[in-house]
């Protein structure tokens, strides 16, 4: 019997036989999704093996390792229960800089810990004074990252009509009206937030949990790596909320293409488009299945989208999404193992 | 060099070349410890009078020859030569 677990983080014996269905029927079901190959025996064999190997802990071959880059900045630190936080008593400097040093990161972020640009805005100047100060302490790349989160745009958080509040009421042309009026605001704000980082120092930005409010978010946010891409030097890296982009409008378009029900490697085509260097797609959990199923689920998205990316692709590997179960504390066996997954089998650049 | 829109293996190519190390030895902190000390460009463990913070970014920048933003503001703000975009 094999020792494993399901996406909820519970432990679980699989038969071999039982171990081999859920990984083809984890890519069968991501295939028949999103229209995209399933994975080949080889690829199969090998997550097999991984799985059925009693290692707590599952690596990467010499040679074959990627690059890693952060979000959520120094949550998992300094804060409490954001980005499954421990409360530490640094500071964000200083939490920076234990990044780059005790935990080997390649690259780091910083960011609010009200990890949207709506909050962050208002204190910007805070916001560069610590990428300014850090930029001399640290050698990795140092990113400034917040979420668009176009949510915080309605009321009662912001000044725009509520979508939720107007659909159930059959409201559906006024709700699509709040959803183009409120995109143009964030757009606004998440080029000015990166034109200020730009001229602080930051190395990149990233647009983190991208289009977790639809459609309209995901429009607000490619523009903006569009005019930030064409205008700067700016890298830009855009990573997703989930993996299907939700039609929230339903009718809104990018380049001719409409955003409502893209899968991961649609996104990225747009992505591409929209001038970002490195795209982050996400793959949800099924916190009912194995996480055996899940990770061949998640690692036969990614692939879709290696195959034919131009730019790199940074697999969200993390709480709840790539394969990692969604519980507070992630088990380690299955994070090295969907982390690893993504590389061999996905052939993700990074995580 | 992922930020330049380079995947994975050119990334690596790149850099091994520019080091003068092989694509394995780039993820060997054994060999990497020495390179990284032999051009000054920074190293994991604290070592007073080697390069730090944005000295070994602008070293990093030189040898890769890439332009890295925080290194170009440094520039800006010592009335130096800017890379190019």
């Amino acid at each position: 019997m094999i020792l494993t677990r399901t996406g909820d983080g519970s432990s679980v014996q699989m038969t071999p036989d039982e171990l081999r269905h859920d990984l083809v029927e984890g890519s069968e079901a991501a295939a028949t999704k999103a229209k995209i190959p399933a994975l080949i025996e080889s690829d199969l064999d090998y997550l097999h093996d991984m799985f059925a190997c009693p290692s707590r802990v599952w690596g990467v071959e010499r040679g074959h390792e990627a690059v890693m880059t952060k979000d959520g900045g120094t949550n998992t630190l300094v804060s409490s229960r954001l980005s499954c936080g421990i409360a530490a008593p640094v500071g964000r400097e200083a939490a920076v800089r234990l990044f780059e040093r005790a935990f080997g990161f390649d690259s780091m972020e910083v960011g609010h810990v009200d990890y949207s640009v709506k909050p962050s805005k208002f204190i910007v100047s805070l916001e560069q004074e610590h990428m300014e100060l850090l930029q001399h302490t640290t050698i990795l790349p140092l990113f400034y990252g917040f979420m668009p989160n176009l949510g915080l745009y309605y009321r009662p958080d912001g000044q725009f009509a509520n979508p939720s509040d107007l659909l159930p009421r059959g409201k559906i042309d006024e709700a699509r009206r709040a959803q183009e009026e409120a995109l143009e605001a964030c757009c606004e704000d998440v080029v000015w937030q990166s034109e200020k980082f730009t001229e602080t120092g930051a190395d990149a930005i990233n647009f983190d949990t991208v289009a977790s409010t639809g459609d309209a978010e995901f429009l607000a946010t490619l523009r903006a790596c569009e005019r930030v891409s064409s205008t700067t030097d700016m890298p830009v890296q855009v990573s997703m909320a989930s993996e299907m982009v939700l039609g929230f409008h339903g009718q809104l378009e990018y380049d001719g293409t409409r955003l409502a029900g893209l899968w991961p490697h649609q996104q990225m085509k747009l992505v591409e488009k929209a001038g970002a260097s490195i795209f982050g797609p996400v793959v949800n959990n099924n916190s009912r299945k194995s996480c055996a199923w899940n990770v061949a689920r998640a690692v036969t998205f990614v692939k879709a989208c290696t195959a034919e990316a131009t730019i790199p692709i940074h697999a969200n590997v993390g709480g709840g999404v790539g394969g990692v179960p969604m519980c507070e504390v992630s088990p380690l066996d299955i994070v090295s193992r969907a982390g690893a997954a993504m590389i061999e089998v996905g052939k993700a650049d990074g995580l | 060099m992922q930020l330049r829109k380079m995947r994975l293996d050119e990334a690596k190519a790149y850099v091994a070349d520019k080091l003068g190390v092989s694509v394995l030895d780039l993820s060997d902190s054994t060999v990497m410890r020495t390179v990284r000390e032999e051009f000054d460009i920074g190293v994991v463990t604290a070592v007073p009078g080697l390069a730090k913070g944005l000295e070994a970014k602008a070293r990093i920048a030189d040898l890769l020859d890439i332009r890295i933003n925080s290194v170009e503001r440094l520039r800006g703000k010592m009335g130096l030569t800017t890379k190019g975009v």
